[in-house]
Formats: C-alpha cells, structure tokens, sequence
C-alpha cells in the first residue's frame, strides 16, 4: 500500500510541475499576475509530492518490503539499518527518484528566497526548472519505477545491496554530487529565462551567482568525498581512476568552476554576458550528459547501473531538446548582448578570461578522452580500446599547471587595467618561495625530483599570492588586524577556494612522487619493510558480521622496533550477493597514509598482503573540503540578501558602468 | 529578426555532432548483454574434487566433447531455490549435459540441499573457496554459462533461468552450437572418406 502511494504521489508530482510549466507562462505571456505568483505554491507542491514519494520508498526499505522489487534487488532484512535507507540510491531506479527529488528541493527553494526578483523572472525562472522536471518525473514513472511490485510470487528475502556500496561513502557521496549536478539547473534556468526576456542586464547575474557557487560548492564536496571513498573502499589505493563515471562528474565541474569566475566578472563588470550564460547552459548540459553515459550503458565503468537501452534513449531524446532548444535560443537571441564596459589586455577580466579558456580546454580534453573509445569503437565496426591515465595525465596535467600559474598572477591583477610592473615587482616573493620549496624537498624527501620542487613551487606561490592580495587590502587602513575580519564573504571564499587548490596541488604532488607499495606473499610471523615502517604478519582469524563472514588480518606497525599500531584489513564475504569484499585498513594522519590490503590465501597459511605507504593523502581531500566551503561562504555574502528596488537597481547597474563599482574588491 | 551573428551557432554545431556520435555509439550496442571477458574464451583451468565423490578429480577436460551448460549454484542462495525446477526439466527433457559448480558453499550443505530438492546435475565441481567463480567472472549465483564441445563459453545468464529464458535466450545459442558442431564433424568424416 505505501509503495502504491509513493507511485500515486510521483504521478501527482508529474501534474504539478507540468502546471508549474504552462501556469506561470501563460501568466508571463499574458501578464497576468495572479497566474505569475501560482508559480510559488506550484514548486512548493511539487516538492512535497516527490518527498512524499521519496518517504515511502525510504519506508519500503525500512520496513523490509521485499514484494516491492527495487527493494528486493537492492537490500536484504540482514542488512544494516543506516545502509537499508542508503540503499535507496543504491540503484537505477531510486538513485533517479533521489535526483528528482534534489531538482525539487532546488526548485523550491528558489521559489522560497527569490524575493530579491522581479514577479516576471521569477514566473521565467520557476516555469523553467518545472519543465525540466517533467522529464525527470516522466523518466521514472515510464522507464524506471522503483515502486514495481513482483507480486504474486516475492522473494523471502532481498538479494543485498552491493557490498562496495555497504560504506558510509554511499551515505554522503551520491547526495552531495546530485546536489552539485541538479544544482546546476537554478543557473541554467535563470541564463534561460534571461535570454528570454531578451534583456541581458547585470542583475540576472547578481541572481545566479549564490545558487551557482551553491550548486558548484555541493559538486566539490560531491567528487571529494567519491575520491576518498574509492581510496579507502576499492582496495588497491588509488584515489582518482579517469574512470567514465567520474569524468561525467568532473566536466561539470571544470566548466561549473569557469561559470563561477565568469559570473563574478559579469556582475562586477558586466563582461562576458554572452560567454557566461553559454556557460550556465554548458555546466547543466553535462551534467545531464553524464547521467547519459553513466545510465544508457554507452560507456562501461565501474560504477555501472543496470542498464537498458530504453533508458538510454530516452536520455538521449531528453538530452537534445533541452541541450538544443536552448542552445538554439542562445544563437539567436544572445547576439544582442552588449558589454557594459571594456577593458585592457593585461586586467583582472583578461586573467579570468584566460581562466576561464583553460579550464574549458580541460574540461574538452576530458570529454575528449571520455567520449573517444565511444567514437573509436563507432569508427572501427565494434573494435575496442581504452583511453587510459596516460592520456590524461599528457593533455590534462599541462593545462592545469598552466591555469595554477594564471591563479598566482590574477589575484595581484586589478580590474579594467593593470600595470605589468605591479606584477613584475613581486618576483623577489616569488624567488624568495622557489628556495623555500627547493630546501624543503632537499631536506625532507627521499629523492629529488625538479617536477616536484616546480609543482609545489607553483602551489606555494598561490598561496603566497593570496597573502600579497590580503596584505593589500588593509595596507591603508588604520585598524589592520580589524580590517581583515571587515572583508565580503565573497572574497572570503575566494581565498578558501584558492588555499585549496593550493593544498590539493601539493597533496596529489606529493603522493604521486612519493608513494611506495608493496605485493607480498605473507604466512605468520613474517615482515615486510617499507618507508622505514616495519609491517609484521601475526595471523588470519574468522570474524562474523552483521550480513558477512571475513577473514580478518592481524598486522603490527613497527617504527624502530617498536610496536606503533596494529592494523586489521579484513576479505569480507557476503552470501547472499556471493561477493568477495577487500576492506583495508588504514592509518590515517596528517602527513602520511599507511594502507594495508588482504589480499587472496596463496597455500596453506600464506596469504597476498598490499601496503601502501601514501604521503600526503589527506591533503587531496582536505583542500577540496576548502575549496567547497570557499563556494558555500561566498553564499553567505550580505549582497545577495538585499532585498532591491527597482531604483536601487539602476544606480548600481549606473556605478558598474562608470566603473566605479569596487574596483580593487575581488570575486 | 535581426542578423543572427554566425559564431554563436557554433556550440549548436558541436552539439549536434555530439549527439550523432552518441546516437551511433548507442545504437551499435546491446546493454542488454553483460559485458564478459569470458565469451568466446575457454573455460578457465581447474581441478577440483566432485562434491559426491571426494576422491574423484574433475577438470576443464570433463566438460569437452558435447555443448553443456555449467550452473553456478548454492545453498546460501534464495534464486537458486527458484531456478531449480527449470535445471531440473531441463536435465529431463532437454537431452543437455548440466553440470554444476557448488560455489563457496560447505559440501554437507550442498550435498543436503540437494537430496531435499532433487539432483539435475551429472557432476558437481567443488569450489568451496571461490576461486573457480573468481576465474569465471561470477557476479553471484546463480549464473549459468552455455560451453561449447571444444570448451569454450558461448554464452553467460545472470540470474535464475526460467521456461522462458531458456526457450528464448538459451535454445538457439545451444542449437546454432550443435549444427555447427554436425558441420564440422561431417566435413570431417568427409575428409577422411575422401581420404581413404
């Protein structure tokens, strides 16, 4: 009965947000107020339907309802509370409800904090993000409805959830990414709605900035948290794969992080109106590209759901009138859009304009290496081969430590126009941080690497960039300390976001130049050496989980001789999936990673042991927590929170293009 | 309408040459068909006891010579119980060989299990630590895999087998297999009686 609710409900859902697609139009095209202002209580019960939805198939789970065939395939009564309500995303079907259900709560919340605009933009806005979500509703219901029943005859008991996904990873990591890649339809629908109305001012931009940088910060903390996962739960170490899957999510946010910038430069300068709302429409485009490739099974990752060739057709077919449609309106209505202000070849819009080039090369290169056994195999009747890490290690890497150096220029840059010798005068700092960094790895690391000294030299140089920029700042005011706290959030977060590239770029730096691993064969009382920790062996013993038996490990750390920590990796197996499960143990810490990995028995008592010794690991994820939390506070900005007339409006479009807006203010 | 300024149709361009591109990739490919390394391979190496006759060893060897199926099965698993009855008429009717492939399970176990629900199987190999299953790419049981005379693998089912299935997935991949087989064999002979 619940399940046939949470159908009935997503049908409801279904005839809401098609009249929050027609109802609020209609209102636009006849000026209608009273239909406009249905715009609100239409996305404010669109969502609530889909919630609904959502609870009872949370409910499905919960209470073990295995006539319910989503919940068969994807749990079992054995299984861990915390993980049967995870499962819901655990597959096709619902991680698609969980998406809808995301898109509704974006779209109610613009409806809930868009009292700043006007009555005309906000019907635009909403009507549009309504009409994207048809398709989504429809997706489900057509093509993939969890709330299937395999009545009469239902199975005792579920097959279980994929052991891989049994971890706290699955919790946090696929609502994050969704947040991020939903998220990106607020600023999509806002350049839509903008384009629309044919007057492209700076405002829309003021408009999407917090929801882009929302969305972009949810995307970051996404793809963290997937990297960290996949390094601990996968087993071999590894902590970014190039895989398919992760690409789809990684485009989005190379080209989400060049939005973010654009943006910033549109509202401030009213510049690149054109290129940002290609942009807003670019960032949404591949996030529904990805969940093409990752749901129609074009692609063959790990990280593949059930696939079926309706789906993927479907996706297809949603894919090119939304992506076409708009792209279309783009061509023919963006031609009248005029900069407000022009600027000097060497100027902080040209940095960002710079920026923003490379990171949309990058971001080719990896739809490129994404897409290219796809079009190979096409091209070749069926042949088959990968594009693997030395491809995108070759293109990518070069672009990005080209984009690391833009970054150390662009915050010392000013607006409008720049003097080449305000940058050229900081090469004493700069010199001064190349020897910091070149002593550091003669003193400290195993081996010399020049790449390593130059790649960490480019890192500290952001962050010494950053602190010329902050010194700047308060250099004329009085209260220097107090002048410090007094800066926008927005700029704050431009430093957070900054800081953690800066501590991502040392991070992957150093684990790729100095990890060490070892494959060895183990029996009992034997020991392995490796970065001067001594791992020794004890035994193997049989431990019973909640839904698996394990072999569980007995390892003890030694660091000169004496005993540092024991750690415990664990070969789960789980009967009913009948899946074999690799768990590692880790010692995390700040500057290294110790790992290690069971791996099969080899003879009677000797068993394939991993360990890793990572250094720096941590620093990967810890920078891209920085770098999320750099979008959320720009978030918190007291700009975006005014609440302006009409008037106000114009005297700040007027400020912008005398341009006496803030000149030295950043992002 | 005002002149359409030429660049900006060129995201539209690039679009659309994407999509042809996904369009062909897609249509090219069957999803429906798990992606397994192991079709037109042989059946991985082993040798393992036979769960009713310890002290027999079967090996690939045993499997060649007829198409067969071989079963991944075992007692931990709830569709195995589900799927028996189909293994069970196909073992009557179908004039097949299935073999069986007792996967991580305890031998008093499956040897129970199958004295309560019946025995279609002409042998069973034990693979009570898995590794046979590791070689075979099984995902969980039960998986069934079609094996031709020469002991390759021909074709993979994930899942329980049914009336259905069988009859529409399984029977022509097994009947395309034996008349090739009576091809080969009939040039064969008459190689040889041109020989002679």
């Amino acid at each position: 009965m619940i399940a046939e609710l949470g159908h009935f409900s997503l049908i409801l859902a279904l005839g809401l947000c098609v009249s929050l697609a027609v109802i609020p139009t209609v209102g636009v095209l006849q000026k209608n107020a009273q239909l406009m202002n249905m715009a609100g209580s239409l996305s404010a019960g669109f969502f609530v339907f889909v919630a609904i939805s959502f609870v009872c198939l949370g409910y499905a789970f919960w209470s073990d309802d295995f006539s319910v065939q989503y919940v068969a395939m994807n749990s079992n009564s054995n299984l861990p509370v915390q993980f049967k309500l995870s499962a819901i995303w655990g597959g096709h079907e619902g991680s698609f409800l969980l998406w809808t259900f995301v898109m509704s709560g974006w779209t109610f919340a613009v409806a809930l904090l868009s009292g700043g605009l006007t009555q005309d933009m906000r019907a635009r806005v909403l009507a549009i993000m309504g009409a994207l979500s048809i398709g989504f509703v429809l997706f489900i219901l057509l093509t993939s409805n969890p709330f299937d029943r395999t009545l009469p005859i239902f199975p005792a008991d579920g097959k279980d959830l994929n052991p891989l996904l049994q971890d706290f990873g699955l919790i946090v990591h696929p609502p994050m990414l969704y947040m991020g890649y939903v998220g990106f339809a607020v600023p999509f629908a806002f350049a839509i709605a903008t384009l629309t109305t044919g007057n492209l001012d700076s405002a829309w931009a003021r408009w999407s900035r917090p929801w882009t940088n929302a969305a972009w910060g949810f995307l970051t903390l996404g793809i963290t948290l997937g990297s960290w996962w996949a390094y601990y739960e996968l087993g071999w170490g590894g902590w970014w794969f190039w895989d398919a899957v992760e690409n789809a999510s990684f485009m989005p946010w190379l080209v989400g992080t060049a939005l973010v910038h654009s943006l910033a430069a549109t509202e401030k300068r009213g510049v690149f109106k054109s290129w940002t709302v290609l942009l807003a429409i670019f960032a949404f485009s591949l996030s529904l590209l990805g969940a093409f490739l990752v749901r129609s099974g074009v692609l063959t990752s790990v990280h593949a759901f059930a696939v079926d060739p309706e789906r993927g057709m479907y996706i297809l077919t949603y894919l090119i009138i939304i992506i076409g449609s708009s792209l279309t309106l783009y061509a023919f209505k963006a031609s009248g859009i005029k900069s407000d202000a022009g600027f000097d070849w060497f100027s902080r819009e040209s940095m960002l304009l710079i920026n923003n080039l490379l990171l949309i090369l990058a971001a080719a290169i990896v739809l490129l290496g994404t897409l290219y056994p796809l079009i190979y195999e096409t091209l070749t009747d069926g042949k088959k081969i990968s594009i693997g890490p030395p491809y995108f290690n070759s293109l990518f890497v070069p672009v990005v430590m080209l984009l690391f150096v833009f970054m150390v220029i662009s915050p010392l840059s000013r607006w409008k126009k720049t003097p080449m010798q305000s940058i050229l005068q900081q090469w004493p700092s700069m010199a001064v941080s190349f020897f910091v960094m070149l002593g550091l790895v003669l003193v400290f690391a195993k081996e010399f690497s020049p790449m390593v000294v130059l790649i960490n030299t480019v890192a500290l140089w952001i962050v010494v960039s950053l602190a010329k920029d902050m010194l700047a700042k308060v250099a004329n005011k009085a209260d220097k300390i107090g002048a410090l706290f007094r800066q926008t959030m927005s700029y704050y977060g431009m430093i957070l976001g900054h800081l953690g590239i800066a501590v991502s770029v040392l991070g992957v730096c150093i684990t790729i130049y100095y990890s060490e691993e070892r494959d060895v064969r183990m029996v009992p009382g034997d020991s392995v050496e490796l970065a001067g920790y001594e791992f020794r062996f004890n035994s193997v013993s049989k431990v019973q989980g909640p839904n698996y038996s394990a072999d569980r490990g007995d390892i003890d750390v030694l660091e000169e001789g004496k005993v540092l920590l024991t750690l415990h990796p664990e070969k789960r197996f789980y009967p009913s999936v009948g899946n074999v499960m690799t768990e590692a143990d880790i010692d995390p810490s700040m500057f290294r990673d110790l790992y290690v990995a069971l791996g099969e028995p080899v003879g009677s008592d000797a068993w394939a042991v991993r360990v890793h010794y990572k250094p720096f690991v941590r620093w990967i994820w810890f920078g891209g927590l920085l770098i999320a939390c750099g979008g959320f506070i720009t978030v918190l900005d007291k700009r975006y929170r005014r609440v302006r007339t009409a008037k106000q409006e114009k005297t700040v479009a007027a400020k912008v293009v005398a341009g006496a807006a803030e000149a030295g203010a950043t992002a | 309408m005002s002149s359409v300024n030429k660049s900006l149709l060129i995201p539209l361009f690039v679009f659309i040459i994407l999509v042809i591109t996904l369009g062909v990739g897609f249509s090219l490919k069957d999803p429906h068909i798990l992606p397994s390394e192991l079709i037109d391979r042989p059946f991985p190496d082993f040798v393992a006891a036979e769960l009713h006759e310890p002290n027999r060893k079967v090996t690939r060897e045993d499997l060649k010579g007829e198409v067969s199926l071989v079963n991944v099965w075992a007692t931990w698993c709830p569709n195995c119980v589900i799927e028996h009855p189909e293994l069970l008429r196909i073992s009557k009717e179908e004039g097949i060989p299935l073999y069986g492939v007792n996967y991580n399970d305890d031998v008093q176990k499956a040897q129970a299990w199958l004295r309560r629900y019946e025995n279609p199987f002409e042998f069973i190999i034990v693979d009570d630590d898995g590794k046979l299953g590791i070689d075979l790419g099984v995902y969980g049981a039960p998986e069934t895999f079609i094996v031709d005379a020469s002991g390759v693998i021909q074709y993979k089912h994930v899942g329980p087998v049914s009336r259905h299935i069988f009859d529409t997935k399984m029977k022509p991949v097994i009947e395309q297999l034996r008349s090739e087989q009576l091809e080969k064999s009939q040039s064969v002979a008459q190689i040889s009686e041109a020989a002679s």
